[in-house]
């Protein structure tokens, strides 16, 4: 009987913890992937980002409603993973036509990185009326296929145990994409010319312009990856959730956050940024009441719900750690601004 | 030459605006618009005195103004004497508790040399500090939020007149601004923007949660008001003569007693509502004045001076000895104390407090585009650019209904494009906002008022 409550214990980690933090985190950290390649390469904190992630996703909406009226579906995958690409290309096509149009003009002038702050909240303000005007500012879900990867009742009727385990299918479908996308840029970034010449333009710009690297080649470049992370990002998030405009600006703070905590400019200290914010907010927000019960002898058993902070405050948590990590360690885990 | 007239051209312009809409719509909505455009006005002075003075970008103007609104709730709502001696004390002490830890990680911080032991100290404090919360604070929330919850449900706050507010929200918003200002100053430029963007999403998250202080998303309506209510002058006799007097022509074309108190009546309660707003307008710009002359000064003063050396050249000043981290600490809690004030206006003006109505978009961003299009590092500007961005901001919904109407002209009345063009034409607004930023910053990068070089 006491080996059964510590897996309980451990199934209701699992199941309100650790499974949705992982596919949390696996959004955040494709995020801030985004952010911190565009601060590692063209020197700025794009706060357009988010906005740029909700346009993303709401052509991914768009395709995935055009191919359902034609028939097409992913069958018991969700048929945004087949809009997918298209919105990708779309999303970055607009990068570059807002590059082109926008932030060109002050790159040429070598303005300030303030500037381009402010630029991109310009940026920001048009995209957010762009997605509000074509798709409206309420919540929409697009998700379809096959819902769930293991059910809560299937899973306490195959193992006996009183916790039951769900693992949505979106979940999933997060962290394989999430991995596939990171897998590929990172051997883009570590093995490919066009990698190393980012890498090198980032690391030292007048270095890499004296070595034939071509900066306009590397600037459309960067965009095409920002855009397609911020698609893939916004798609994951909105599939696993729900697709709201609104909610897709809130993320900025937990994406720089992450981009922060990691050290901006920095990838892989991104990815580990993104897995951080989604832990700790779960993590401390989650009621351990339930928990506790299973462990302890009878007695000792808690009265509170044993819970750190109220979902209320889950933005709280990533502003807390971001502080926490600016007072001790102001570059970030892995020392920032390189790639 | 034409630079010397363009602050007068500027201002000449957006006066024209204003009296088009008083002869168009009425002098109501004219004068509700300039209301909101004074106090703009004083949030645009402060973000300018971060951005133009000193190059400090501050995202989180919607949380010091929301801090602002909360004061005034704070300072003129009457006590609630039963929340107080349920569980005041609890509240008290859990207060006491916070700021204690506050202080005690502060000590062991700045005094404890070994990392070990400092860290561990750090863990335990928290640790003493959650349990006290536990015990003292979550009770007593849940008792005063249990006393008459349909009408107040908090604890109140201390039966002031509310302008005093303006002058405490100073105090509270620059208070946060230093706490803010302490961690992220030292550090890049671009952190400062991220810290006061979460500092603001978490003041909203306060605001909208903790009922005890702030009733919540319930909101606190009926708050003090610094100028007469419209239902007594309605029945003031002095009033009545006054309104009398200025339209005596109109009231003696009516030929019979009876119409000519229908008539009387009618203007008395339009008129009403005109002098009300006119008392606030007064008010505000009084506070205007005040905040633009101090504002003025300070640029023209030595330390103005400083501030803009720093900003044009940090390396430079720093070397000439001046502690620049220091002094972007003042200007960062001075500016964000003007937001403050601005909100407790607002939220007097508004005679309640919805911390749900309070959105980055409009109470951040659109004060940034305000500076930038006025003008940033001049005062006058920030002026110009808080009315006439708070004109667009109101007059572009109509504007982009009609751009929309006209260009779906074509269409069928019932078509499914038109009735959604038309339905989102209202987010065409933010559009509108958007571009205005960019072209600003792309044609006009200093403002319609440029900052004025002096040649020394």
């Amino acid at each position: 009987m006491e080996n059964f409550d510590i897996l309980n214990a451990l199934i209701l980690l699992a199941n309100f913890v650790i499974v949705p933090a992982i596919s949390y985190g696996s959004q955040l950290a494709i995020a801030a992937l985004g952010i911190t390649i565009v601060y590692a390469v063209l020197r700025f904190s794009n706060f357009a980002h988010g906005d740029l992630m909700s346009f993303g996703t709401m052509t991914a909406i768009l395709f995935t409603w055009l191919f359902q009226n034609l028939g097409i579906t992913g069958g018991v995958l969700p048929t945004a993973l087949i809009a997918l690409p298209f919105a990708i290309i779309v999303t970055a096509l607009l990068c570059l036509l807002i590059d082109k149009s926008v932030y060109r003009f002050y790159r040429k002038q070598k303005s300030h990185a303030v500037v381009f702050m402010i630029v991109s909240v310009g940026v920001m303000f048009i995209l957010n009326a762009t997605v509000r005007f074509i798709i409206g500012p309420n919540d929409r879900t697009f998700f379809d296929g096959e819902k769930f990867l293991i059910r809560a009742l299937d899973f306490k009727a195959s193992t006996g145990l009183e916790e039951g385990l769900t693992i949505k299918s979106t979940q999933l479908i997060t962290v394989i994409v999430a991995i596939i996308t990171m897998l590929l840029l990172f051997y883009f970034l570590q093995k490919t010319k066009m990698g190393k010449a980012m890498r090198a333009y980032s690391n030292n710009e007048d270095l890499a312009l004296l070595s034939g690297i071509n900066p306009d080649r590397v600037v459309m470049i960067t965009w095409i990856i920002v855009g397609a992370l911020g698609t893939i990002a916004g798609v994951l998030y909105g599939l696993d959730k729900s697709f709201k405009p609104f909610t897709y600006f809130q993320l900025l703070l937990p994406m720089f956050a992450a981009a922060i905590v990691g050290g901006i400019g920095n990838p892989i200290g991104a990815v580990v940024g993104g897995y951080i914010i989604a832990f700790s907010e779960i993590m401390l927000t989650y009621a351990y009441k339930k928990f506790f019960i299973y462990l302890l002898p009878e007695h000792l058993e808690p009265s509170g719900l044993m819970q750190f902070l109220s979902t209320d405050y889950k933005f709280a948590i990533s502003f807390i750690i971001l502080v926490i990590v600016l007072i001790i360690r102001p570059t970030g885990v892995f020392r920032g601004k390189t790639i | 030459m034409i630079e010397k007239y363009r602050a007068p051209l500027a201002f000449l312009v957006m006066a024209l605006l204003l009296a088009i809409v008083g002869f168009g719509q009425s002098w109501s909505v004219a004068l509700g618009i300039i209301n909101l455009c004074i106090i703009s006005a004083i949030m645009a002075l402060g973000v300018n005195l971060q951005w133009g003075y000193a190059g400090l970008f501050n995202a989180g103007v919607m949380g010091f103004t929301a801090l602002g609104g909360l004061t005034a709730v704070l300072i003129s709502h009457q006590p609630i004497y039963e929340a107080w001696s349920g569980a005041g004390s609890g509240i008290l002490l859990s207060g006491f508790i916070l700021i204690s830890a506050g202080f005690g990680i502060y000590f062991v911080h700045k005094k404890i040399e070994k990392i070990i032991l400092k860290r561990t100290l750090i863990i335990f404090i928290i640790g003493i500090t959650l349990i006290g919360l536990n015990i003292f604070y979550g009770p007593s929330v849940s008792i005063i939020e249990s006393i008459n919850p349909a009408k107040t449900g908090f604890l109140g706050g201390l039966g002031l007149p509310i302008i005093v507010s303006w002058l405490v929200a100073a105090f509270v918003a620059g208070f946060v601004a230093w706490i803010i200002g302490k961690i992220t100053l030292g550090l890049r430029s671009d952190y400062l923007a991220i810290a006061t963007l979460g500092i603001s999403e978490i003041v909203i998250a306060i605001l909208k949660h903790e009922d005890w202080l702030s009733r919540g998303v319930r909101n606190v309506t009926g708050l003090d008001r610094p100028v007469p209510y419209e239902i007594e002058l309605q029945k003031t006799t002095w009033f009545i003569d006054l309104i009398a007097s200025i339209n005596t022509s109109k009231l003696q074309a009516a030929q019979i007693l009876s119409d000519r108190q229908d008539i009387l009546n009618k203007l008395v309660i339009d008129g009403s509502s005109i002098f009300v707003k006119l008392c606030y307008a007064g008010l505000f710009i009084l506070v205007l004045l005040i905040i633009y002359f101090l504002s003025h000064l300070a640029l023209q003063s030595p330390w103005g001076r400083m501030l803009r050396a720093i900003r044009d050249n940090e390396d430079a000043a720093s070397a000439m000895g001046k502690n620049i981290v220091a002094k972007h600490l003042q200007v960062f809690v001075i500016g964000s104390a003007i937001i403050g004030i601005a909100g407790a206006m607002l939220t007097t003006l508004d005679g309640q407090f919805t911390p749900g109505s309070y959105q980055p978009l409009r109470f951040t961003f659109i004060i940034w585009v305000m500076v930038i299009v006025g003008g940033s590092g001049n005062n006058l500007g920030s002026i110009f650019g808080g009315f006439f961005i708070w004109f667009m901001w109101i007059e572009a919904e109509p504007l982009s209904i009609a751009f929309i109407s006209l260009l779906t002209n074509g269409l069928d009345y019932n078509s499914p494009l038109r009735m959604h063009l038309i339905a989102s034409a209202p987010h065409l607004r933010l559009f509108i906002m958007g571009s205005i930023l960019l072209l600003a910053l792309r044609f006009m990068p200093r403002g319609v008022i440029p900052e004025k070089v002096s040649k020394e």
